[in-house]
């Protein structure tokens, strides 16, 4: 029930940006397996210059998205990557693509220089001189084998490699799994400090929504296969309150059709607010701007039920 | 657009060579050096064998090492360039078990192991097309590797040369006269390397149907590329058995499960009745077999071009399979 207010905001359209800003539109994008849809009718849109987060749980969706974005695999429905159908175009659209598909997908055989020989030797917009740089921050050296570092290092390398390519669109999944906090601290703040910049795009699926809440610009949250919220972090703050409500005003706050609630200490409630008059909200108690995990299980609720 | 395609393409056969170093040059090379070591082995067993017996004179012997070396040998010129074309030979038959071994699991793992390890999410990250990928595989199965070979035997006889001359010297014989004088064993040796190619085309069956179970299954390619020709054949024969029509057993083998799993072996294309085809190149029948004239026949059999159509068919299907595969 709560989940049908969600959806039904996720259906408003979006303010309509500029269409040469517009980095992935999808329309009505299918994927079906034997006896489920993997995507289901989703839709959505990303802009440029922004650092969106595709976040669901598990099974909802999330990795095939990025992989139809890739092109990886085939799905029904309308979809452009930088003006290019990655079904048809594939080759091409990863020139102007880059992504890291979780820790330890380099080859375990391959030099540290192999690999930088190679993909300079492939890659038209690979910047030798940058990645080096890069590497020389780390402890990795040159004649050393992917298959002898730790899963830390390869993603240093892989990282290295990939900030090294002037490509329009990062795709991330699951980027930092399995990852120390000091490589997964390092890894978001090395693609801030010396990656990003307002004619890239960043898409990240993630299900340690906290490591990323901070970096994100926008959000897709994806449930059984749709997009049921998709909305930027600014428009997120003004339209969902959180409100710690003490035990006499619970009654008044459930008033007010609050779409999540959970118990806090000494009795209060938290209750989540969407679209509710700020003014009314603060006679309640104490308001805030919910976290995205927060909002995420609330949205969430009952998917594994 | 053109040179940047071309140079892609070198960088993706580099790969393939960065990744089988092991298998396309370093196997072959312990293979060659196991052969130069054995003789190395031989002729220490000789010198010692010949220190004891001659150590009280040399009566016995009826004749010193030297002595045989200068007559015997100068004296049989037709045996001894005959002993070094069968040198460069064994040296191209050791190295083409070799090759033969190396190819077909190199063949069998191209499009598997990489979905099985998740690199290929990686190789798939650069802009480089299923196609050309595919491609490099096979040119680096066919071309690359058996070149590879062939150079390699080039040096271990050179290498083996260099050993029988020090022997030679060590007993004051001059060895330029006998051993570096003819050309007959490089004669040999660019017959090897002319097999190259016609090995290539004959091999395209047997690498389209590894490449192509290495790309279509989800686990143990071994199993499905080996077992089903072989499930196959034996049923072709036991329906025969029982007296149902059935497809030529002995064809069945050789042109259908023999092309699928062994055309990877170098010169089995050979005609068994390679002499009666007619032999220009050397008249001792040894050789017939990898005469040009042998070589060019191979061509004219319709067998070759089949299996290559075959083998074109299935390395499509195996591009097809690596494109849209989408679970690693």
């Amino acid at each position: 029930m709560m989940n049908d207010a969600f959806e039904a905001v996720a259906e408003r359209p979006a303010a309509a940006p500029g269409a040469a800003d517009i980095v992935i539109r999808a329309r009505g994008l299918t994927k079906r397996y034997k006896a489920t849809r993997a995507l289901d009718n989703a839709e959505f849109e990303v802009r440029t210059g922004r650092i969106v987060g595709l976040i669901g749980p598990n099974g909802a969706g999330k990795t095939t998205a990025l992989k139809a974005i890739l092109g990886l695999t085939d799905v029904e429905g309308e979809l452009s990557v930088l003006g290019m159908d990655p079904r048809r175009e594939r080759p091409q659209l990863m020139r102007e693509v880059c992504f890291i598909a979780d820790v330890a997908t380099l080859p375990r055989w391959i030099r540290v220089h192999e690999a930088i020989d190679f993909v300079a030797g492939v890659h038209p917009r690979f910047d030798r001189a940058k990645c080096e740089r890069f590497l020389a921050r780390t402890k990795l050296h040159t004649n050393q084998r992917v298959r002898e570092m730790s899963k830390g290092m390869i993603v240093q390398l892989h990282l290295a490699i990939v900030m090294a390519i002037d490509a329009r669109l990062l795709v991330l999944d699951e980027p930092t799994l399995g990852l120390d906090i000091l490589y997964r601290k390092q890894f978001y703040q090395s693609l801030l400090e010396d990656y990003f910049d307002e004619n890239k795009t960043i898409l990240i699926t993630t299900h340690q929504v906290e490591e990323v809440e901070n970096i994100l610009t926008d959000l897709l949250f994806i449930r059984d296969g749709k997009i049921v919220l998709g909305t930027t972090m600014d428009e997120m703050g003004a339209r969902f309150t959180e409100v710690l409500v003490g035990p006499d005003q619970v009654e008044a706050a459930r008033a007010l059709h609050p779409i999540d609630e959970r118990g806090a200490v000494f009795g209060k409630m938290i209750f989540l607010f969407d679209g509710a008059d700020p003014e009314r909200l603060a006679q309640l108690g104490e308001a805030h701007r919910p976290s995205v995990s927060d909002l995420f299980v609330a949205t969430m609720k009952g998917t594994y039920a | 657009m053109n040179a940047i395609t071309q140079s892609r393409f070198a960088w993706l056969l580099k790969r393939e060579y960065w990744e089988e170093r092991r298998g396309f040059l370093w196997a072959q090379v312990i293979a060659v050096g196991v052969i130069i070591g054995i003789t190395i082995l031989g002729i220490i067993a000789g010198e010692v064998f010949r220190a004891r017996v001659g150590g009280s004179g040399n009566i016995n012997m009826g004749m010193n090492l030297s002595e045989l070396l200068r007559n015997g040998m100068a004296h049989n010129m037709v045996d001894v360039v005959k002993s070094l074309d069968m040198t460069m030979l064994l040296f191209g038959v050791v190295s083409a078990v070799v090759l033969f071994f190396v190819v077909f699991f190199y063949l069998l793992g191209a499009l598997y192991d990489d979905r099985r390890d998740r690199s290929i999410l990686f190789w798939k990250s650069l802009p480089l097309s299923d196609t050309s990928t595919v491609v490099s595989k096979v040119v680096a199965a066919i071309v690359i590797a058996p070149l590879i070979a062939v150079v390699v035997v080039l040096a271990g006889y050179i290498c083996a040369q260099i050993v029988m001359s020090l022997w030679f010297l060590a007993h004051g014989v001059n060895p330029f006269g006998l051993l570096w004088v003819h050309a007959d064993p490089f004669s040999v040796w660019l017959h090897l390397l002319a097999m190259v190619p016609v090995n290539a085309v004959w091999a395209l069956p047997t690498v389209g149907w590894l490449l192509f179970w290495s790309a279509a299954v989800r686990s143990k390619p071994f199993l499905w590329a080996v077992v089903i020709p072989i499930v196959a054949g034996v049923l072709n024969f036991w329906i025969g058995l029982l007296g149902l029509p059935n497809i030529p057993t002995q064809f069945f083998w050789s042109n259908l499960v023999g092309r699928a799993l062994l055309s990877v072996i170098p010169g089995t294309w050979m005609a068994p009745d390679a002499q009666r085809i007619g032999v220009h190149f050397m008249d001792s029948g040894d050789f017939a077999r990898i005469s040009y004239s042998s070589m060019a026949h191979a061509f004219t059999l319709p067998g070759m071009w089949i299996g290559a159509v075959v083998g074109i068919a299935l390395i499509a299907a195996a591009i097809w399979f690596r494109r849209w595969r989408d679970e690693v």
